[in-house]
């Protein structure tokens, strides 16, 4: 599941939001307008602090650098997982070219590097487990960049 | 069934020329890679791609259809040492419609008929049913002419089992090869590779086969990803990672009796394994402690020795064929490269220095060379060294190549690459003069290992 990292919202509004937000997580469906003018107090609008946040990450070629748009959004996963702790897992992928074990390696290097991050942002190690895929369980087919691109990658689950 | 499909569907494809790299010439050189490239890609299978540099005379010889009583089977024989060596490149066995006579004994030759036609070397016999004290089976009596000198090079006897019409014909094809180059054949040899179905459960499987691809056997399939087979030197087991667990972990499997044993399961990365020259020890990747290391795993007793340090990437071990060594891929300089470990001193030495980015060697047979994943401007192939000197050169000009496991005769290997966006095994030789293609029938077909000699001399 690939969502696309079109929307951010900043660390600190989505703090807040979670502040405010957090003892109610169900959306409720717009009540029926009523008919009189009575002022009443506008329905709060809960969101998921994740709602357009990905959970991959993308890397480029031979490298386990997370990138900036990486950072921010686990950045985000780290407030959540420390105000609700959950054990994740963070799968390590690598695109087809090169050698299939070095690969393994890469995508190891690749979730380490995103565990090692969520720990910074104060989340409890012991909730993580990583585990490396290397170059054998592709998101995009296609020999291509644009498959290939796709494929370096760590998915939080 | 599907053997015999399998088995039609190695095809030869060309003759292609040798490429040294030379950092003067890099660029034409790759233009004309890449023209190759294209050359092949918009060729079909089929097709026989002859490129006209650098080609070799293959030396013609003709395999006669087996005499005696049993025309079905000695046909049958006589086609599959065609196809052998024909696919070893070396040769170019004549096409029955061409032979004037079929002789099977030796007052029958008339060398003029094979002069002719231009024929070099000559192969008759006789098969029949074997002899009841040497059980149910064929005996096949075999001999060797050459048509130049009007002199007989050998004559042999081999049997088999009821079921061993493919066995008795690579045995003939190792001995007419040996005989005539004085390689030793890997005709009767087998391969491993990994078959990716794509969908459904089960998708992944471990095959064994025929150097030639016949007899295709799973020995193992599962749901989770299957990688890293190789061989034991005693051809008793395999070795391979399996992610059942839903961790990697590496098997080791009698491929006699099926069994299977899980002999690691640690924490991180299990995977690369391979098997020391005596078969007592795996080498192994492990990142338990963090980083991936070369580990050495005693089977029996499972003691574990640390081999390599450090924070980068070491992986691919490779044993030398003195077993005193280990060559493996690190990216301990910036960009993955060959090293090689001595073993008692600890010391490491770096082989590779074109390029940057050089993994997954394996040592040939002889222990003066080594083969492995080359990049060149962005396009993998694979490449040959000598250790030695450092020369290196590319032996293949598809693109996405990986894998290469060298025959036991160190005449050729195989290797992955991509053919209509499929993962397809290919072949090549040493000096990059013949290649050939196994198409698959179904899903991706990776990672080939070529099992050592059968019986070792």
């Amino acid at each position: 599941m690939i969502k696309s990292i079109k929307l951010f919202l900043s660390l600190f509004a989505i703090v807040g939001f979670l502040a405010a937000c957090s003892s109610n997580p169900e959306v409720e469906p717009t009540p029926t307008p009523v008919p009189t003018p009575v002022p009443t107090p506008t329905p709060e609008v809960v969101e998921d602090p994740l709602e357009g946040v990905s959970s991959v990450f993308y890397f480029e070629f031979d490298s386990a650098i997370l990138t900036s748009e990486a950072r921010s959004a686990l950045s985000v996963h780290a407030e959540v997982l420390k105000d609700e702790p959950r054990s994740i897992r963070l799968e390590g992928h690598a695109d087809e070219r090169g050698s299939r074990e070095y690969n393994m390696a890469l995508g190891e290097r690749r979730a380490n590097a995103a565990r090692d991050y969520l720990v910074l942002q104060g989340v409890d190690s012991s909730l993580i487990e990583t585990i490396s895929y290397g170059e054998e369980q592709p998101a995009a087919f296609g020999s291509y960049e644009s498959a290939w691109s796709q494929n370096r990658r760590v998915e939080l689950k | 069934m599907s053997v015999r499909v399998l088995a039609n569907s190695w095809l030869v494809a060309n003759k292609g020329m040798m490429k040294k790299i030379n950092p003067a010439g890099l660029i034409s050189k790759l233009l004309i890679i890449l023209t190759l490239a294209c050359y092949s890609l918009s060729s079909q299978a089929e097709l026989a791609i002859e490129i006209t540099q650098g080609v070799q005379n293959p030396t013609p010889i003709a395999i006669v259809p087996f005499g005696g009583m049993l025309g079905k089977e000695a046909e049958e024989i006589a086609s599959i040492v065609s196809a052998d060596l024909q696919r070893s490149g070396l040769f170019r066995p004549i096409p029955r419609a061409d032979m004037l006579s079929l002789p099977s004994k030796e007052q029958d030759i008339s060398y003029r008929d094979w002069r002719i036609i231009g024929v070099n070397f000559l192969v008759i016999g006789e098969l029949t049913r074997a002899p009841a004290e040497a059980g149910a089976g064929f005996e096949l009596t075999y001999e060797l002419y050459d048509v130049i000198t009007q002199r007989k090079v050998f004559r042999k006897i081999t049997r088999g089992g009821g079921n061993a019409i493919r066995d008795i014909a690579h045995v003939v094809s190792d001995e007419v090869y040996e005989a005539i180059t004085g390689i030793r054949g890997a005709f009767s040899t087998k391969i491993l590779y990994i078959e990716d179905l794509k969908r459904g459960a089960k998708r992944y499987r471990l095959v064994k086969a025929d150097a030639d691809g016949a007899r295709a056997q799973i020995l193992f399939a599962s749901s989770e990803p299957l990688l890293s087979p190789t061989w034991s030197n005693d051809l008793q087991y395999v070795a391979y990672v399996s992610f059942e667990t839903s961790r990697p972990a590496i098997f080791v499997q009698n491929i006699v009796t099926g069994s299977r044993q899980q002999v690691t399961n640690y924490r991180g990365l299990n995977g690369a394994p391979a098997f020391s020259p005596d078969d007592s020890k795996l080498a192994i990747v492990l990142s338990k402690d963090g980083a991936p290391n070369i580990y050495i795993l005693d089977i029996v007793s499972r003691r574990l020795t640390q081999v390599t340090r450090g924070s980068s990437i070491d992986t691919e071990p490779n044993w030398t064929s003195d077993g005193k060594g280990i060559i493996f891929t690190s990216n301990r300089g910036g960009s993955p490269q060959i090293y090689q470990v001595t073993l008692a001193s600890g010391r490491i030495e770096r082989l590779t220095f074109e390029g940057d980015y050089n993994a997954r060697p394996r040592v040939s047979p002889d222990g003066k060379s080594l083969v492995m994943v080359h990049r060149e401007d962005g396009i993998f192939h694979i490449a040959w060294q000598d250790i030695k000197s450092g020369d290196m050169r590319i032996l293949t000009e598809t693109w996405l190549d990986e894998s290469p496991s060298i025959a036991p005769n160190g005449a050729m290997l195989l290797y992955a690459t991509q053919h209509n966006n499929k993962g397809v095994l290919a072949a090549v030789s040493m000096d990059a003069g013949v290649k050939f293609r196994l198409p698959s029938k179904q899903g991706d077909v990776r990672e080939p290992a070529w099992s050592p000699f059968i019986n070792q001399e």
